[in-house]
Formats: C-alpha cells, sequence, structure tokens
C-alpha cells in the first residue's frame, strides 16, 4: 500500500513536458456542441484522471485527443505538432487509445488480439517480425496473460479481458495511453487489479495516462492530477486533494457528500450523504484511525 | 499468473520467452514475415482438391462419358485427341468457369463478412449480386435482339453494366447505412431492403422483355453455367488475376478493420481508405463473377462461413474461402446437371437448396455475436 509521501515523490519526478495539449477546441457530433473553447494539457509522466457526472463531455474530449474525432475548431497537439496534421500511423507509434468496453470478434485469441497492437509497426510483407514477437511475448507476460495466450478472448472473464486489451495497448510500444473508462462492467476487485496494472505501467515504464474515471474514490487513489468537467467546461484540476472537495462535489455532480482523508491511502475520500440521512443533525461519523 | 520484471521501455528482450503460443513465425528472407498458419493452409489445399476433383468428374459426365483419371490425363497434357477435344474445348470451359466464379465469391464475402463482422454481410445477401444482375438483365433485355446477346454487347456490354450495377448498389447501400460507422445489422437490413426494389425492377424488365429474351434471362438469373465456352473463361479470369493480389495485399489491414471503429483508428488505420478499397475489391469480385454465370445464390455467403469453422479463425480467410468457394460451385454444378435424370437444373437452384438452410442456421443463432 502506498502512502501520500510517495504519491508526492512520484508527483514531484513528472518530467513536466506537455505531451499532449487541447488548445480551444470545439467539439461537436453533428449540431450538438459537446464543448466549446476548451484548453487541456497532458503533462509527461503523469497518470490525469478526467472526472464528471455521464454527458458531461470526457469522453469526447479523449476521443479527440487521442485523435479519433475531429475537431470542429481549435486543435490537438501532440509534442507540439498538430495531430490531425499528422500520418495517423505516426501517432499510433506514439499515442495509444483504448476506447471504452471494445469488442474482439469471436474466436481471435488473446495472442491475436495483443499481437494487433502492433499493427503501427508493421507492413503488408512484415507482419509478424521478431521485434513484434518480443513486444507482444513481453506485454503478455507483464500482464499475466501469457498462460491464457491461446484462449479466445470472448471465453474470458471481464478482468482478464481488460488485462488482454491493457496488453494489446502495451505491445503497441507507445508512451502515452488513453484509456477511455477502464473499469466499467468490472466489479471491485477487478477495478481495482486493473488500476494496479495501470499504475505499474506508469510506475514501472512511465508511460503518461490519461483516463476517464467514474468512481472518484479510485480516481484520488490512482491519479496524480484530477480534471473535473461539467457540461462541457473544465471546472477544477489539480491534485486531488485540491479538486475533490465538498463545494466541488456540490458544484460538479449537485453532490451533498463528506470529503475525508482515505484511511489507507491518505487521498480524499468521498462519502455521499444521500436523502436520508441529509436532514440528520450533524452525522456522526467514526474517526479514522491515523495512517 | 506469472509476472517477469520489465525493464523501463519495455524494448529489452532478455529473460523474455522465445515465442508467442498459437503464433509461429514464418520468416523470408530478413525482410518479410508473417504467422505461419497451418490449419489455414490445410483446409486451402483440401478446397482446391476437392475442386479439381469435382471438376474431373464434372468433365467427365455427358453423352460421352470419360473416366475421371482420363480427364485427369488429359488436363495434365496427356489423352488421345477425341478425349482432348471433348475434355479441353467443350467441357472445360464449363467447369472452369464454375471454379473461379466460386472463387470469387468466396474471396468476396469473405471480405464483407470481415469489414461488417457480421456473418450475413455477404454480396447476395445485401444486394449487391442483385444490383449487378439488374443491371446486366438491362443490357440483355434492351439492348439484345431476340435473345441474341452477341458480339460486343455480350462480350464487353454485360460485364461492364454488371460491374457497374453491382458499384452502384454498393454505394448506395453503403451511403444509405452510414451513421457514424457502419453497424453490420443496419447494413444487412438496409441490402435486404434495396435487394426487394431491384428484384421488383428485374421482374417488371422481365414483363416488358420479348419472351425470347426473358426466357434467357431468367435462366441468366438463376446462376447457370450452360453453355460456357472459353470467351466466359477470359473476363473471370482476369479480373481474379488483379483482384486477387489487391486483396491479398489489403487483407493486412482487414485485421485491424475487425475491431470496432474507434480500436482501428487508434492502431492507425486510415478507415475510410481502407474499407472503401476493401469493399471496392469484393464488389469488383462479386460483380465479376455475376457477369460470367449469373447470380449463383448462397456460395459468397456460405464458403466463407465454412472456411472459418473449418479454420478455426476469427474471420474468414481468404486462400480457403476462395478454394471451398470453388469446390461448392463445382460440385453444385455437378449435382444439377446429373442428379435430376435428362432435366439440367440451372446451377444456382442447387446452390439455394444447400444455402437456404445454411442462412437459417445463422439467422437462428443471430442472438450470439455472429461470428465472422
Amino acid at each position: 500500500m502506498r502512502t501520500t509521501s510517495e504519491l508526492d515523490a512520484e508527483a514531484s519526478s513528472v518530467n513536466g513536458e506537455v505531451r499532449l495539449k487541447a488548445e480551444q477546441v470545439r467539439l461537436a457530433y453533428g449540431d450538438l456542441v459537446v464543448t466549446d473553447g476548451l484548453d487541456f494539457k497532458v503533462l509527461g509522466g503523469s497518470i490525469t484522471a478526467v472526472i464528471g457526472p455521464n454527458g458531461c463531455g470526457k469522453s469526447t474530449l479523449l476521443r479527440a485527443l487521442g485523435r479519433l474525432m475531429k475537431t470542429s475548431s481549435g486543435q490537438v497537439l501532440l509534442d507540439g505538432k498538430r495531430i490531425d496534421r499528422m500520418p495517423t500511423r505516426d501517432v499510433a507509434k506514439v499515442l495509444g487509445v483504448l476506447p471504452q468496453s471494445p469488442i474482439a470478434p469471436e474466436g481471435l485469441t488473446v495472442a491475436d488480439l495483443v499481437s494487433r497492437g502492433r499493427h503501427p509497426h508493421q507492413a503488408w510483407y512484415r507482419q509478424w517480425s521478431s521485434s513484434d514477437q518480443d513486444a507482444v511475448a513481453e506485454a503478455l507476460s507483464w500482464t499475466g496473460m501469457f498462460e491464457l495466450a491461446e484462449r479466445p478472448v470472448d471465453q474470458l472473464s471481464g478482468g482478464q479481458k481488460q488485462r488482454a486489451w491493457i496488453s494489446m495497448a502495451l505491445a503497441q510500444g507507445t508512451d502515452l495511453l488513453l484509456l477511455d473508462e477502464p473499469t466499467t462492467f468490472l466489479d471491485l476487485a477487478h477495478q481495482i487489479d486493473t488500476l494496479d496494472l495501470v499504475e505499474r505501467l506508469h510506475s514501472e515504464t512511465g508511460r503518461t495516462v490519461v483516463m476517464v474515471l467514474h468512481d472518484l474514490n479510485l480516481a484520488a487513489r490512482y491519479a496524480q492530477r484530477l480534471v473535473a468537467m461539467r457540461d462541457g467546461a473544465i471546472v477544477a484540476s489539480g491534485t486531488p486533494s485540491e479538486v475533490l472537495t465538498e463545494q466541488l462535489l456540490s458544484d460538479v455532480f449537485d453532490l451533498d457528500a463528506r470529503v475525508m482523508p482515505d484511511p489507507v491511502a491518505g487521498t480524499p475520500l468521498v462519502v455521499p450523504i444521500g436523502g436520508r440521512h441529509r436532514h440528520a443533525p450533524d452525522p456522526v461519523l467514526p474517526a479514522s484511525d491515523p495512517p | 499468473m506469472t509476472t517477469t520484471p520489465v525493464s523501463s521501455t519495455l524494448t529489452s528482450s532478455q529473460a523474455m520467452p522465445p515465442r508467442v503460443p498459437g503464433r509461429p513465425p514464418l520468416r523470408i528472407g530478413r525482410r518479410c514475415s508473417g504467422v505461419w498458419r497451418p490449419r489455414s493452409m490445410l483446409v486451402a489445399a483440401l478446397g482446391l482438391t476437392a475442386t479439381v476433383l469435382a471438376m474431373a468428374v464434372n468433365i467427365g459426365r455427358g453423352e460421352y462419358p470419360i473416366s475421371v483419371l482420363e480427364v485427369l490425363g488429359v488436363l495434365v497434357g496427356g489423352g488421345e485427341e477425341t478425349g482432348r477435344f471433348i475434355v479441353l474445348e467443350l467441357r472445360l470451359p464449363r467447369s472452369l468457369t464454375g471454379a473461379l466464379v466460386g472463387a470469387a465469391f468466396g474471396i468476396s464475402g469473405a471480405i464483407t463478412q470481415a469489414i461488417t463482422r457480421n456473418a450475413l454481410a455477404s454480396p447476395d445477401i445485401i444486394g449487391i449480386n442483385a444490383g449487378a444482375s439488374a443491371a446486366a438483365v438491362t443490357v440483355i433485355v434492351l439492348g439484345g435482339t431476340y435473345g441474341a446477346v452477341s458480339g460486343f454487347v455480350s462480350v464487353v456490354g454485360v460485364p461492364v453494366a454488371a460491374l457497374g450495377g453491382g458499384l452502384l448498389t454498393a454505394t448506395l447501400i453503403y451511403l444509405l447505412a452510414y451513421r457514424k460507422g457502419i453497424e453490420g445489422y443496419r447494413l444487412v437490413l438496409i441490402g435486404i431492403g434495396v435487394q426487394a426494389v431491384l428484384m421488383s425492377l428485374v421482374s417488371w424488365l422481365l414483363i416488358v422483355a420479348s419472351v425470347t429474351d426473358a426466357t434467357r434471362a431468367v435462366v441468366w438469373l438463376n446462376g447457370s453455367l450452360n453453355a460456357r465456352g472459353w470467351e466466359h473463361v477470359v473476363p473471370v479470369s482476369l479480373a481474379l488475376l488483379v483482384l486477387v493480389p489487391a486483396a491479398l495485399l489489403l487483407v493486412f489491414v482487414l485485421g485491424a478493420l475487425q475491431f470496432g471503429d474507434d480500436t482501428a483508428l487508434g492502431l492507425g488505420v486510415r478507415i475510410n481508405g481502407a474499407r472503401t478499397a476493401l469493399l471496392l475489391v469484393a464488389v469488383g469480385l462479386a460483380s465479376v463473377a455475376v457477369a460470367s454465370a449469373g447470380p449463383i445464390s448462397f456460395v459468397a455467403l456460405v464458403a466463407p462461413q465454412l472456411a472459418v469453422r473449418l479454420v478455426g479463425a476469427s474471420r474468414p480467410p481468404l486462400l480457403a474461402s476462395a478454394t471451398v468457394g470453388a469446390a461448392l460451385t463445382v460440385t453444385a454444378d455437378l449435382i444439377a446437371r446429373t442428379a435430376f435424370g435428362a432435366t439440367e437444373l440451372p446451377v444456382g437452384i442447387v446452390t439455394a437448396v444447400l444455402g437456404a438452410p445454411f442462412l437459417l442456421y445463422l439467422l437462428a443463432r443471430r442472438n450470439r455475436e455472429v461470428r465472422v
């Protein structure tokens, strides 16, 4: 288990340069404008979590950062260059994207799925080079999926599936990773398992991660930087303790909640109050043991 | 679960397992590499063998029976003169057209099924064959004089019309079905609708046509290999010579296109360009096949699905789909010619009888993710 001080140590080792940047972007699906004039920065070597209520535009922002959708105006810069003017294959060597609950074709084995991550490094005549093999074998071992390599993806459990997809992103060999709700449809144990994997990706391989997360407490645990969105605008950003305040929860989520230190990690812990306890005079909360 | 310590960049490969299970490498020279898939090769080879055998039996049957061994002897360059004439000039073109057309349908179906991730999205189900037919029947009915479609109109007009009709129909279906990407079932349903419109156009043409033209068109519409000569073999061979290598080059992208659009985009695939190129190849193959032998139904649906089950892959393998398609078509022609006594049926009726139950089976398991 980590403590706050370790988190801080990591945060200070962030190399700090801007890897991915959205400048005054306007994102729209047809006539429906999701966001306008949005600015967003991703610093190298960090884990950033984007939080916000449903429909706030956080997944849309992630898709635009990963050039999965075009900006109506404004621009997205990858390492200072306009992402929409770079060859998409070159982008795929630097930036990996894992969409929300991706679907694998029936019968596709884990090894075949992970090998697809090598696509940007391949050509029609070079589909399985020795460096492809090494990268895939290493990704499979690293996520603990090597033993399941020949199993069809559709026969795996939810947690194993997510490991397989993360292995694919790993085999792609990009140092920037965008994950759209990597924990959806997973039970709590597998959510932790998946986020531990993401955390290891960051700490052991130095990858920069941006992810959309629903669970605020887990976002506070695993990210060094939180970005809170509402109605297509960024309302707050900063360290978890700067962002997750009782006032912000009320402003962004319309949620009455208490925020206290997480007894395990020391990060902010959100405890919703809910209707039943709203009018109770000063709910008595158990004093948390000092970590 | 085991984890191996990993270097900070994930590039060093010391102490790593040498191979990836289930993906043995195939290397040619220093630059070329692929995955060695013996089962896929075996199925393709078996399909080819079955095609050659079915062709030999089919060629041997007729008013002047010839044994299978004798036919095979002629095919490798032996045999006496009468046998050579009957085999090479009279009977081989029919079987060869059947095999080539079957292969074209097989590859075409394999591509469209993989792109749409839907087994039902084959050119014969979603109306591409119907589009090619409607255009070809238009030429037969309006361009021919009492069934005597000949010369320029027959050699160039009908194939070109079929190709144009197929491409036009495919474009129409694609545009109608496109809504932030292509979703398999919407494409299939719209294709079925377009097919219905086109078939009513064909019916109208048959009503206004002369009796001779209509009769000819009806036989052609069922898909027939009757009276096919070398002049039918040449166009379809030329088309296959161009389109099959194109398909084999593009198959590399097909692997990434099998996923959802976002995943494919994330892997650096220019999905619109790749999908358009693949669809052009698939529609081209189907249209050329329709021009040569009529819209023989269900081969494009069944062959890739049979191949994918035999190979055990996640999408229909192109070469195996081609040889299975060829074997199916020639075998169906053999049944159509010989199983009903003196009556020779068009090959398309046999493929329809054999293919329809398979379609029902695919529909019955549509609640599950359909395998492509």
